[in-house]
């Protein structure tokens, strides 16, 4: 089933390949979508959702009710998909008005972060095509994004939150290049996770700290519903999570 | 923090005897790397005048990993578990007076290779997570594992000057030796719809790329003595 899955999108990709969307986070068919263009993307997703329940659950869920049933790789897909655009617009909103207190190179290593949470996002979103579930707008609590400090330890919380929550899905994925493609990015979150804590308590333990390896030497792993409990308060609307 | 998953490496322990063969080798095989590792930063750390004073947390944080790594690998495989090799860190076969001689006397050569180790422990890892497909805590425990190397790997690259994480294949002020850690890394195409990025730059550094347990086995192989 996974197989067959991923050569119709295979095909689905290729019946529309999106131009390069700037912003990353625009339609997946990029700004310059047609209608010609969006109804060829409606008939090869009628087309797909007609072979398999499992992708059906996924595109109720687009029409509105945020559902993520994680019982098939696309739930996981669009799980990756919600974090991975919440650090995003983070990161963006963060070197838009960086906190003037930052110190000297730190916008340069933010600015980094932003761009491969971007391509992260948009690699995703290019995956899901049809099969994406809206994520819901940002909320902000308790964040100063004036202050290096405030900045700093959330973005830690989030890469850290990645990275567990990659390590837990893991083990859920059925198609094998979804798995090989989740260790290349949560490699990348966990670089990202290293490099936020030695800007805050430089030449530390801090940067692979006890708090998130443990005495085996292993990093923290979070189960999907784990990971959605922490990050809900970051989104204006619920994800609700089925098939954990 | 948080609650982590209850994993028991005893479970994995208790089943090593059942996992396939496949799967015993691809244990040995990061038991091999593991072992390179924990032995470099032993030998470093114990290395009169070699790691600065306001580095040493540092390296013992990562020395402290990989001893656990091997405990938790030998734990598994048992009487499986493959001994450990002489290494010679000079990169020579067993020479000790391959490319990097002076390892355990300048800083430099010592971060440099430590770069290299930690950036190709994190492909090699990654590169077998799909083989363990299956093997739930195996798997579990490998990516576990891997996201830790990464840390790693971030840290020295910091250390030295370089950004923490990969841009094309450049090999981040590595001698020419360990061209091989990042051959592959300025892949821009992903699985499915994944044309090249806009932001091609980004799109290196942002997806760490696998290597085989071959590549992998060539570029350790000058560090293993008696396996020229």
């Amino acid at each position: 089933m996974t197989s067959s899955l991923s050569s119709r999108l295979q095909r689905l990709g290729a019946m529309s390949a999106p131009p390069a969307d700037e912003t990353g986070l625009g339609t997946p068919w990029g700004r310059g979508s047609s209608r010609r263009e969006f109804l060829k993307l409606a008939a090869a997703g009628a087309a797909a959702l007609g072979l398999t329940t499992t992708m059906s659950g996924c595109v109720i869920a687009a029409a509105g009710t945020r559902k993520l049933d994680f019982r098939d790789d696309f739930g996981i897909l669009n799980f990756a998909y919600a974090l991975e655009t919440l650090e995003a617009r983070f990161y963006r909103k963060v070197c838009e008005a960086p906190p003037r207190d930052l110190r000297p190179g730190e916008l340069l290593v933010l600015q980094d972060i932003r761009d491969h949470e971007l391509a992260h996002a948009r690699f995703l979103k290019r995956s899901l095509q049809i099969l994406r579930v809206e994520v819901p707008a940002p909320i902000w609590p308790g964040i100063d994004f004036t202050s290096r400090q405030s900045v700093l330890t959330t973005a830690r919380a989030f890469e850290d939150l990645g990275v567990a929550g990659y390590n837990g899905a893991g083990p859920r994925i059925r198609l094998a290049e979804f798995l090989t493609i989740a260790g290349k990015i949560v490699s990348v979150e966990a670089r990202h996770a290293a490099a936020i804590r030695d800007l805050l308590n430089p030449n530390s333990r801090d940067f692979a700290g006890d708090d998130v390896v443990d005495a085996t030497g292993m990093e923290q792993a979070l189960e999907p519903g784990q990971v959605l409990a922490q990050a809900q308060k970051y989104f204006a609307e619920p994800y609700h999570a089925v098939g954990l | 923090m948080t609650t982590s998953i209850g994993y028991e490496p005893r479970r994995l322990i208790a089943r090593a005897d059942a996992l396939p063969a496949q799967v015993v080798d691809i244990l040995n095989f990061a038991l091999t790397l593991e072992y390179l590792e924990a032995e470099f930063y032993t030998r470093g750390l114990a290395a009169a005048g070699l790691i600065p004073a306001n580095l040493r947390d540092v390296f013992d944080q990562i020395r402290k990993h990989e001893v656990a790594h091997v405990a938790f690998l030998q734990g598994a495989l048992g009487s499986a578990a493959v001994v450990k090799p002489t290494f010679d860190f000079s990169g020579g076969g067993g020479s000790n007076s391959g490319p990097f001689a002076d390892v355990f006397t300048n800083p430099q050569t010592f971060m440099a290779l430590a770069q290299a180790f930690e950036d190709t422990g994190v492909r090699a890892y990654k590169g077998q997570a799909a083989n363990l497909m299956g093997h739930h805590d195996v798997l579990l425990a490998a990516l576990r594992i891997h996201s830790v190397e990464a840390r790693h790997a971030s840290q020295v690259r910091r250390l030295r000057g370089q950004k923490s994480w990969i841009t094309r294949s450049e090999p981040g002020n590595l001698p020419e030796a360990a061209a091989g850690t990042y051959k592959g890394e300025g892949n821009t195409f992903q699985f499915i719809l994944g044309q090249p990025d806009s932001n091609t730059t980004a799109q290196t550094e942002g997806f760490d790329e696998t290597l085989t347990m071959g590549q992998v086995l060539a570029i350790v192989k000058p560090f293993i003595v008696g396996d020229r």
